[in-house]
Formats: structure tokens, C-alpha cells, sequence
């Protein structure tokens, strides 16, 4: 099926506006065609996961659409990149490499694009109003953006979602489509006992779960016993989005879209998921993959970018200790200027964190190259592709537990997480 | 052994070794865009090359950096010789889609259901242009 465009659409795709915008539109028809979308909408904003360097290939593209005159038409922020650009932390990336990476995020720039470089634009000021549609790039912000904010996206591939930021368009269809968004079962947690909610792993070892079971479904979680902050929705959707392909999940009682069970449903006769303990403990050790270590070799937390508030809790648990490992604390530049206005970019860096800025640790090479390194996380996202972006193994814990094992070098585990 | 199966992108004959999937793929972080080679420790096929072979894929799941992992092993000539996906993923298909756009030869891809996949399990498969796929 071929989505029908207007005659503009239809004259841009010709060239009538240069040839990187017909590039553009190209794409997106192209992309509706697959799809099976009838016809584009307009976009509000744009987040553009594209910048990131994985070869030679994505510089050309982005550069391709410099050359060719093209600009973005609405508001875009840009997710990572692959090089730390404001000198807080080193990058692995040397010679023709590190010269493409930095020539890619330049292109991205020159394409008209917002220097955000954060994979948590929604904590630097990019949050698109409830019910309107944005074209947004990276797992974890398309689950965030849909969800918490009840902004319409599909998960938009990243070069896809440059080609929508430069032709204002998108194809209407999947999540931007009202009756695509009720949820199809319900992920109920009553069973759980009401302690589980109080640990600062619940919910990353929940989305980790819900992502395996929802596939690409959506669902609405019922039955929690205390409100999740906005970092726990975060986390919990960065892991949902790494195991599943989760693009829109409801919570009864939080999220936007889901005052009740009833209405996240809308009618859907939804199959009902009763979450158990045992299922829970499975996925908390699906986590690791390191199996019994007695060191550890590196931390890295801020898969999404970390919060002020985390960086505050963060410095109370390292409570003015050394840490005996490399430490990687991954955030963005919106969070940096805070760290540095309170004197906390100081303390961090002097008890042993690396702050990691503009980038993070899975998308760029960073850790020492270390055969049978074991890196430590409370991320379900670093949690799942560490072990194929960095070698290391993976064992997982609470931010508490990171920090009590980087200042021994040891696993430092909470009873209840021993194999 | 020959099916039917309907080009999605590209309409190209092609010829490889089939590779068929068993569990979803996640592109980035679960294939080397240098290599072509499957480096999630966690999926069945981990280790096995996706160069040059007719790779069959159930489902794809995660991160929305499939295209560029896609259009980059096009670029370095390790892409697949053709892809038969269950259902059209656009996310991972964009990559072709731009390959296309940036000039390079890119390989087709197909539509199967995931059922009929098994059946081409160690095949050469050879693909014609009207998408019928041959085992042998």
C-alpha cells in the first residue's frame, strides 16, 4: 500500500524544496508504505537518535543531507553522540574514527538540530504536550514521551526521525493513532509483596519482566502499592524498551492515559498476566551474566542519563568514601551545569566518578579493554547490552549496592539477590 | 523446496546460505555492523555471521538503532543477501531504504510468515523476482 500525500508532500518528494528535503520525504514515504499508513501528519517535535557513530555510513548520510541544503522543521533535540564533548570524560575513539564521529554530530548540528545530546530529553526541557504528535527517536525516550507524558510517537528508527524533524511529517498510524493505544492485558503486580515496591531495583527488574512479556503489545500495570517516581518510570521503561519492544505502556493511577484499568483498556478484552515473585527473581538474574564474581572491575550507572536528584542520591551513598574501581556516571549537559553550581561536579570526581557527558558507555568504546571484566549496574538497560556493546560481563544490583561495591572492588549484594 | 514470498523492499533476485533465526534480534548490540557476526550472548544463533546469507528473522525487538546498524552493514559489504522478515519492520528496513537513497547496491527483503522459516534450515536459498524463494 502506498500512503497517499498531499500535492505539497508530493512536490517536496519532487525537489521543489532542494534536494535533502526531497531525500527526506522520500524516506518517509517509503516509511508509510512499510508501515501501511495512508497518509503523513504533522509533527510537533522531533528527538533524533541518529547521531550516534556506528561506521562511516551515518556520517555520510547526515552530511549527504547537509550538502543537499537540507534543515529541520520543528523543535528537535539530539540523543547521544558518540564523543563526550565537553572534555569530562575520554572516549576510545581515535584517528579516521573520532573524525567521523565528531563530523556526524557537527552534520546533526548544521541540519538545525538542538545540542541536548541526551538520551533523557524529557528531563532537559523537551516534554511535548499530552495528545500531540511528535516523531521521537531512542527506546527508552519513545517509551517515556508516550507514556508518562501521553505525547504520541511510534518508535522511530534512527534515520527516520531526522527525515520527519526536516519534513514535519510523519505516517499516521500505529501510536499516533488514538484507538492503537489501549492496553491488550493486564501486568498484574497485587500478588507481589508490598515490600518489593520498596526497593530501588523494583522497577527496572519490573520493566525488564514486562518488556519480555509484552513483546510489542501494550499493557497496563495494576495492583502497585507505592507511586513510582519519575526516574523509577524511567528506569522502568529504558528496561521494558531493552527486552520488548515496548513503545507505550499504561499504570493504573500514574500514567495519562490509564486513571483506571477500565479506561487504559477501552473496551479490550484484556488478558490478565498475574506477576509472580518466582517471575520477578528470574528476570533480577537474567540481569547478570556474570555468574558468582568475587570482583568487579567497573561500575556505570545514568542508562537513561541521570537526574540531578540522582546525582544526589548518589553523593549521600558514596558518603565522602573512595571508590576503588572505575566509576562511570552517564547524564547530560542539562545536569551538568547543577553539578557544577553546587560544588558536587568536585566532590564526585574527587571520590573516583567519571562523569560521562553528551554520551554513555554502551554506545561508544570508554572501559578499559579487560578480558572477563565484570561491570557492575543498576541499569536494565546498560544491564542488557553491555555484554554484547562492551565485553564485560553484567552483574547487576541497586544504585546502594554499585557504589558499597565499587569502594571494595567485591560484590557488595543484598541478601536477597545471592544467586 | 519453493514458497512465495512477497518483496517488501528492493524487488532483486538473490542467492546464500539460509541463517534462520530462532529468537528475536535486537540489531544493535545483538550484530557487529563491521562483521556481520551475532555477538548477544544471550540469542540462540550467538556467534553465527548474517553476511552474505538469506537471513530469516521471527521478530526483531529493541533499541530503535537497527537502521543505522543495517545501513552501515551495507556500507561495509557484510549485510545479508536478502532479509525475510515475519512482518515489515520500518525501523530495521530504513536502513535498506536509506542505502538505497545513498546510491549503494542494497539487498532486498521479504515478507514470510515466521512458520515457513524452519523449512529453509540449512538450505541454499535462491530468491527470483517474482519473490518465490527455493531451497536446496
Amino acid at each position: 500500500m502506498t500512503a497517499e500525500l498531499t500535492a505539497r508532500e508530493r512536490d517536496i518528494a519532487a525537489g521543489e524544496a532542494g534536494e535533502g528535503s526531497s531525500m527526506a520525504m522520500r524516506i518517509v514515504a517509503e516509511a508509510a508504505r512499510l508501515l501501511g499508513a495512508v497518509r503523513l501528519i504533522p509533527i510537533q517535535s522531533a528527538h533524533i537518535d541518529g547521531a550516534v557513530y556506528h561506521g562511516d555510513s551515518g556520517t555520510h548520510f547526515a552530511e549527504k543531507l547537509v550538502a543537499d541544503g537540507a534543515k529541520v522543521s520543528v523543535p528537535s533535540t539530539l540523543n547521544v553522540g558518540a564523543l563526550d564533548l565537553t572534555g569530562c570524560s575520554k572516549q576510545q575513539l581515535s584517528g579516521h574514527e573520532r573524525e567521523m564521529a565528531g563530523r556526524m554530530m557537527r552534520a546533526y548540528r548544521q541540519l538545525g538540530c538542538q545540542p541536548s545530546w541526551t538520551c533523557a530529553p524529557y528531563q532537559a526541557g523537551h516534554r511535548p504536550a499530552k495528545g500531540s504528535d511528535v516523531a521521537w527517536g531512542e527506546s527508552n525516550a519513545v517509551a517515556f514521551c508516550n507514556s508518562v507524558l501521553g505525547a504520541r510517537t511510534n518508535r522511530y528508527g534512527d534515520l527516520l526521525d531526522i527525515a520527519c524533524a526536516i519534513t514535519g511529517k510523519a505516517p499516521y498510524c500505529g501510536l499516533h493513532q488514538p484507538e492503537n493505544r489501549a492496553a491488550r492485558f493486564v501486568f498484574d503486580v497485587s500478588g507481589l509483596p508490598s515490600r518489593f515496591f520498596d526497593d530501588e531495583t523494583a522497577w527496572p527488574i519490573l520493566g525488564n519482566l514486562y518488556g519480555r512479556e509484552a513483546g510489542n503489545s501494550i499493557g497496563v500495570i495494576d495492583g502497585i502499592t507505592k507511586r513510582p517516581s519519575e526516574d523509577d518510570l524511567k528506569a522502568f521503561g529504558a528496561a521494558a524498551a531493552s527486552s520488548g519492544a515496548v513503545g507505550l505502556f499504561h499504570i493504573s493511577g500514574v500514567t495519562p492515559e490509564a486513571p483506571d484499568v477500565e479506561t487504559a483498556c477501552v473496551g479490550n478484552q484484556a488478558e490478565v498476566i498475574n506477576v509472580t515473585s518466582q517471575m520477578v527473581l528470574e528476570a533480577q538474574r537474567r540481569l547478570s551474566t556474570a555468574e558468582r564474581p568475587d570482583r568487579i572491575d567497573a561500575v556505570a550507572i545514568g542508562s537513561p542519563h541521570l537526574s540531578l536528584r540522582e546525582f544526589e542520591r548518589l553523593e549521600v551513598l558514596i558518603a565522602g568514601r573512595s571508590l576503588a574501581v572505575p566509576f562511570y556516571a552517564c547524564t547530560g549537559r542539562h545536569v551538568l551545569q547543577g553539578l557544577k553550581d553546587t560544588g558536587s561536579r568536585r566532590r564526585l570526581e574527587e571520590a573516583g566518578v567519571t562523569l560521562v557527558v553528551d554520551t554513555c558507555i554502551v554506545v561508544t568504546p570508554m572501559l578499559p579493554e579487560l578480558a572477563g571484566g565484570v561491570l557492575m549496574t543498576n541499569s536494565g538497560k546498560f544491564a542488557h547490552y553491555a555484554p554484547g556493546n562492551t565485553g564485560y560481563d553484567v552483574l547487576y544490583g541497586g544504585m546502594r549496592e554499585c557504589v558499597e561495591s565499587a569502594v571494595t572492588g567485591r560484590p557488595e549484594l543484598a541478601e536477597t539477590r545471592s544467586p | 523446496m519453493t514458497l512465495k514470498a512477497e518483496f517488501i523492499v528492493g524487488e532483486s533476485k538473490a542467492e546464500g546460505h539460509s541463517l534462520v533465526l530462532t529468537e528475536p534480534i535486537s540489531f544493535w548490540g545483538g550484530v557487529d555492523p563491521k562483521t556481520g557476526e551475532i555477538i548477544n550472548v544471550r540469542h540462540p544463533q550467538f556467534g553465527a555471521n548474517i553476511a552474505q546469507k538469506v537471513l530469516f528473522i521471527p521478530a526483531t525487538v529493541g533499541s530503535s538503532t537497527a537502521s543505522t546498524i543495517l545501513l552501515e552493514l551495507v556500507h561495509c559489504g557484510k549485510a545479508p543477501a536478502a532479509i525475510v522478515l515475519s512482518e515489515p519492520d520500518a525501523i530495521l528496513l530504513l536502513g535498506l531504504v536509506a542505502a538505497r537513497e545513498m546510491g549503494w547496491t542494497t539487498p532486498p527483503a521479504l515478507r514470510l510468515p515466521a512458520e515457513h522459516h524452519g523449512q529453509f534450515s540449512g538450505a541454499l536459498v535462491r530468491i527470483e523476482t517474482d519473490g518465490s524463494l527455493h531451497g536446496s
